[in-house]
């Protein structure tokens, strides 16, 4: 089914705007993406009609809104497929949920010489929780190299795992480069010893179907905001044999069963990792978020923004000295490049001023960066809303940049 | 020219351009005049680090006055790395310490100087100034 782009487009009012007296081209939907109109009325209709702290109070808002967030993690446990409701637990974001896991896993599981395997692909939330773990508890991170496509080298990975790894976490997608990793086989690779693997779906969970028991994953975690839903809503998917064992990241009400000054015993999951008052308009919205993109079908998207990857790919990769950094087999929609010696900034600062938002820097990834010895890119995402004609746009942008910088 | 009269200078030359690209191109000009760092000063310990680009500033005393050169790896955080030393090299200390800067603002780039942008321009106006109070009370 072909995707009817001007229809989806008028379902994001944020679109429809000039920027310096220019159509706004909005190609920055790696770091969020923007919000249909159904995601912002479920939220002002909340906070409207039916805002209430849920789960303790005994009175009618609280009761229908303690219900619609347990709905709620009914509606993503379907999504990713989890296997039971209290599996999926509620943060505020990819980072909080990565800081929870490696703070309770580590905990529980990692003790002074212990190995933890990350990737040279992840972002620095994926990174700095595991690196204070490992100096908290004198554990040594390793980390899984690239080729030049930014390629995970699986046979490396293999290399890397010993009787000392506890635990590997690695990004599905990169936010930088785009690679789409075969965690399915990173998954297998870990599990013949017995080794659990966390994936970071911040990257992937927008571009395509998720399961999360077919990828036989342990964790899994995302982001509401990157997938078209509030910000400040996130998910944890944890197998129950491990968030039973694991103990609380924070703590305060919401999560404990009994409190005493001597004692205090905690909640059952999914409480058990939700301490203080969720964000449950957060979460609500999230599921119109999910309904929206459910209704145009992943499998649409997925083949709507393929085709905006390759016509972008082609139509840059014609501008003389413009380099992609990231040509991995399997990619999302996102371009990473650098255009001749030109600063990114330099380059950023002027497509800004044509309308076009895109992403200069190191995209919070700088040992990737280090590994393709350059300072930073210029990154373009593209979403199902972005169209070939804003591609357009980014290719006369880009010569002019080209032609002011040289 | 006093620190406030250069200040005018540059709000007037920027008044002529009412298109960005106009003022970028006079930026990227304005990068090629900076008097840039003497290489022996380039390194380490003269860098600001932004997190999007990196200024090198350097300063010394020529007599009374501050004199500045600086650089940047970015050509348009160049350009405006120029302006600041066009107005704050070659002042008194107490000058420096004492005026505000409004042309950036005037002349509508602000955001390059905001705590957000992070590419060293905001650090680079706090160490001008850190250098004009330390030559000021070593007078």
């Amino acid at each position: 089914m072909s995707l009817d782009i001007q229809k989806i487009r008028n379902d994001f009012p944020i679109l429809n705007q000039q920027v310096y007296n220019k159509p706004l081209i909005y190609f920055d939907n790696a770091a969020t993406t923007q919000k249909p109109q159904v995601v912002i009325d479920e939220e002002l209709k909340i906070y409207s009609h039916e805002n209430s702290n849920i789960h303790r109070g005994v009175h009618y808002l609280s009761e229908q809104l303690t219900q619609r967030y347990e709905d709620a993690r009914k509606v993503v446990r379907k999504f990713i497929n989890a296997k039971h409701d209290y599996e999926v637990i509620f943060t505020s974001g990819t980072t909080e949920s990565i800081n929870t896991i490696a703070f309770s896993f580590g905990e529980k599981y990692i003790s002074e010489g212990d190995e933890i395997i990350i990737s040279t692909l992840e972002h620095h939330a994926n990174i700095v929780p595991w690196q204070m773990l490992c100096e908290r508890k004198k554990a040594i991170l390793k980390v899984i190299p690239i080729n030049d496509k930014g390629e995970l080298l699986l046979d490396e990975y293999q290399k890397l795992i010993s009787p000392k790894t506890k635990i590997v976490a690695v990004n599905q997608v990169s936010n930088a480069l785009g690679t789409v990793n075969d965690v399915k086989k990173l998954i297998d690779i870990a599990h013949q010893q017995n080794i659990p693997v966390l994936i970071d779906g911040a990257q992937s969970i927008q571009h395509g179907n998720v399961d999360v028991q077919e990828l036989d994953c342990d964790f899994f975690v995302f982001s509401g905001h990157k997938i078209y839903g509030p910000n400040g809503i996130g998910v944890i998917y944890g197998k129950e044999k491990w968030l039973n064992e694991m103990p609380p990241f924070m703590t305060g009400g919401e999560m404990i069963k009994k409190v005493t000054f001597e004692k205090t015993t905690f909640n059952e999951l999914p409480f058990k990792f939700e301490a203080g008052t969720p964000n449950y308009v957060g979460a609500i919205g999230l599921v119109a978020a999910i309904n929206y993109i459910q209704d145009i079908g992943l499998e649409n998207i997925a083949v709507y923004e393929k085709e905006l990857l390759d016509y972008a790919t082609k139509k840059l990769e014609s501008i003389d000295g413009l380099r992609i950094i990231g040509t991995a087999q399997k990619k999302v929609s996102v371009i990473s490049f650098v255009l001749n010696n030109i600063h990114h900034y330099d380059a950023g600062m002027v497509i800004d001023k044509m309308g076009i938002a895109v992403r200069t820097g190191h995209h919070c990834a700088e040992p990737l960066m280090d590994r393709f010895n350059i300072e930073g890119t210029i990154r373009a995402s593209f979403s199902f809303y972005n169209t070939k004609e804003e591609i357009d746009k980014l290719y006369e942008a880009l010569l002019t940049v080209k032609q002011m910088f040289s | 020219m006093t620190l406030n009269e250069q200040q005018d200078e540059i709000i007037e030359e920027f008044s002529v351009f009412d298109d960005w690209m106009d003022k970028y191109n006079y930026l990227i000009e304005l990068s090629k005049d900076l008097s840039v760092i003497d290489p022996k000063y380039k390194t380490q310990e003269y860098l600001i680090e932004g997190c999007q680009s990196k200024v090198w500033l350097f300063a010394e005393m020529d007599g009374d006055v501050v004199k500045f050169s600086a650089d940047s790896d970015a050509i348009i955080t160049k350009g405006i790395a120029a302006l600041l030393v066009r107005v704050l090299s070659g002042q008194k200390p107490a000058d420096i310490l004492n005026n505000e800067l409004y042309f950036i603002d005037k002349i509508g780039l602000q955001q390059n100087l905001s705590p957000t942008r992070s590419n060293g321009l905001l650090a680079m106006v706090k160490q001008m100034k850190l250098y004009a109070m330390a030559y000021n009370a070593s007078r």
